[in-house]
């Protein structure tokens, strides 16, 4: 079976975030890394993929960035396509959905995988609208993942527990963190994913017009961004034996006991 | 141009409108004069009653969907209702499973786009504008459409205070679900529900959560005590969710539950950005860990620098005592 992983490439999350002074969008031009979420993604496909199918990679990032792609690689994916355009800076969810279906349309895949949502934007909508374009069936948050017999069985999330959903394929499932446990890329793979095929494609290339992405295409904008009511600190006390008095007393005052 | 009509999709649970949905009906009764409200899954009647005293004056219903995903149907039927020319200015989104898959579809069969993540809204020169809580709930960005209506937004559980207005019940209409083809191919089997006691970990008055520094599941234990003992919900970091100790439902923060209640009991909980969105609006916080400089500690009213294990035996053994 041929999957399609959506891998997005992220600033590494540890680093303090920054917004543009101008735009208020997310600064990424350093070195960015596989989103952990993605590599869960990259784990489910190549367990599902098996030895007669592979796993090609989808990524949507700026300045040719393949630092990340190539962490996915390394784990055992095939190859990737990279769209990277400088007519991209400011797409939002829906214009990134556009992007990365004209790039899966030319795999043409059996089942296409992507994180319930991203570490740095979190939007969780990209994947849907990017099902919806392709004019595939869903489901999202998945805990559990099979395939047979041309069906995908998930195990779904819900409020309450999980629903089993089954889908035929082809679809768009998106997982969960903890689906899986993502391997750690060897030696080997490390070195192999250096030669592996990353193709790179404009907007153009891929038949969408500039104006359908980039801070045009995303008709949504950020008018401010303001520091948030700071929760001050309260009072700390060390523990010697007896801090759960002062918790005691704590719940008195609120009257909870 | 001036508010004039705003969508509330009503996702039910157990045969009642989930807390989100009312939350959402109150905030949209107060920004527009018109407020419908969505609803599928069936007995759409017996919920139009508490729609209506939330303010919906019309329910749209879609039926019960025969067991598929609601995602694509229900954005089917919405797109078409738009496109026939009944087109709301808005349409508020609960932050929910269903409510993301609906979402998404629906912006790409209208081509519009979505403000997700959304905490506040404002009204400004006839338009809303969206709040977002960004870096883990230290800055709030405000957001605004600039293309054609509705503007659709996804917003989080405990935005706004649900209230109920005293209307009489919505008059419901049914709306046909048109036949999409392979994208609603995707239909629930069976369903399994946890078992739960006690409050609803996003209703509960009193949450003690639990996390990494409890060190094994089996001490999850002494956080259900306590909970219980304050007649609170067990609430738990991702941390121990990823690991397999307890159930997704109790995960609280960014992907999890936001819960709001009057004390917040994080117990061998560091404090990471995303779960710190999902509590730092409860009225109180407590928090218990070994390390000083635990980000948490920088949220709560009263901070224990101290051990779970030594802490937290001391504490249920004392609260036994005098109940
Ligand atoms: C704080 C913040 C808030 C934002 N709010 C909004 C908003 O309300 N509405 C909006 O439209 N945009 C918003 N954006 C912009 C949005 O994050 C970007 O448009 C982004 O390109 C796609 O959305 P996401 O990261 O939220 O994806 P999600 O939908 O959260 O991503 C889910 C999964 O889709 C796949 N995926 C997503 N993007 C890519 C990619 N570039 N390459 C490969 N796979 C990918 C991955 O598998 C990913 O895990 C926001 C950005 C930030 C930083
Ligand atoms: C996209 C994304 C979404 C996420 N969503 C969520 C979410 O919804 N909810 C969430 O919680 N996390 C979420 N996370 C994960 C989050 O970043 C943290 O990894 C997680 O919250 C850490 O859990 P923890 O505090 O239990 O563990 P840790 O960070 O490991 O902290 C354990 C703490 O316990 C303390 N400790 C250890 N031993 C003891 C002891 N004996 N007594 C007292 N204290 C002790 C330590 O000092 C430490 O502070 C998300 C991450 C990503 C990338």
């Amino acid at each position: 079976m041929n999957v399609v992983v959506c891998a997005k490439q992220i600033p590494d999350p540890a680093a303090p975030p920054a917004l543009d002074p101008e735009r208020h969008t997310l600064v990424r031009d350093g070195k960015l890394i596989l989103d952990d979420s993605d590599a869960y993604g990259v784990e489910m496909g190549l367990q599902l993929a098996g030895d007669d199918g592979e796993v090609t990679l989808v990524s949507m990032a700026p300045n040719g960035e393949v630092s990340g792609l190539r962490t996915a690689l390394a784990m055992g994916a095939a190859k990737a396509i990279l769209v990277s355009d400088e007519a991209l800076r400011g797409t939002d969810a829906l214009g990134t959905a556009k992007v990365l279906a004209k790039a899966i349309e030319r795999v043409n895949p059996d089942l296409v995988i992507a994180a319930t949502e991203s570490t740095d934007g979190y939007t969780g909508t990209t994947p849907v609208q990017l099902a919806e374009l392709l004019g595939l069936p869903s489901v999202t948050f998945a805990k559990k993942v099979t395939v047979e017999g041309g069906k995908v069985r998930v195990e779904r999330q819900t409020e309450a527990g999980y629903d089993e959903v089954e889908c035929p394929l082809p679809c768009v499932v998106t997982v969960t963190a903890g689906v899986v446990e993502p391997r750690y890329p060897s030696f080997k793979g490390i070195m192999a994913a250096k030669s592996k095929p990353v193709e790179q494609l404009t907007v153009a290339d891929l038949g969408l017009s500039p104006d359908e992405v980039g801070f045009g295409g995303a008709r949504q904008e950020i008018v401010s961004v303001v520091p948030a009511e700071e929760r001050g600190a309260g009072e700390i006390v060390t523990d010697e034996g007896d801090a759960h008095e002062r918790i005691i007393q704590f719940l008195e005052q609120l009257k909870l006991i | 141009m001036a508010i004039d009509t705003i969508w509330v999709l009503a996702e039910q649970q157990d045969g009642a409108p989930v807390p989100t949905a009312l939350e959402l009906l109150t905030q949209a009764r107060a920004m527009a004069g018109t407020v419908k409200a969505v609803t599928w899954g069936g007995g759409a009647e017996g919920l139009a009653g508490t729609l209506g005293e939330y303010g919906a004056q019309v329910v749209y219903d879609l039926g019960d969907l025969g067991g598929k995903l609601p995602g694509p149907l229900v954005a089917a039927a919405l797109a078409e209702r738009v496109r026939s020319g009944d087109q709301p200015d808005a349409i508020f989104v609960p932050t929910t499973y269903d409510g993301r898959d609906i979402a998404g579809r629906l912006s790409a069969r209208l081509d519009v786009p979505v403000l997700t993540n959304v905490v506040g809204l404002v009204e400004e020169n006839g338009e809303l504008r969206s709040e977002h809580a960004v870096f883990g709930g230290t800055q709030i960005v405000t957001a605004r459409f600039t293309g054609a209506r509705p503007g659709i937004f996804v917003i989080r559980a405990k935005s706004f205070p649900a209230e109920s207005a005293g209307g009489g019940p919505a008059s419901v209409e049914t709306l046909t679900v048109p036949e999409v083809g392979a994208v609603s191919a995707a239909s629930v089997q069976q369903r399994h529900v946890e078992e739960r006691s006690g409050p609803k970990l996003d209703e509960a008055d009193v949450v003690v959560s639990g996390g990494r520094g409890l060190g094994a599941a089996e001490h999850y234990a002494l956080v259900e005590e306590l909970a219980r003992l304050l007649h609170g919900a067990a609430g738990a970091s991702r941390a121990i969710v990823d690991a397999g100790w307890v159930p997704y439902s109790h995960q609280v923060g960014q992907t999890g539950k936001t819960v709001k209640p009057t004390l917040y009991i994080a117990c061998g909980i560091s404090g990471a950005t995303q779960h710190l969105v999902g509590m730092k609006g409860a009225k109180h916080i407590i928090a218990i860990n070994k390390d000083p400089e635990a980000p948490i500690f920088s949220v709560a009213d009263l901070g224990i620098v101290g051990d779970v294990h030594k802490v937290l035996p001391k504490l249920i053994e004392a609260l036994k005592a005098r109940s």
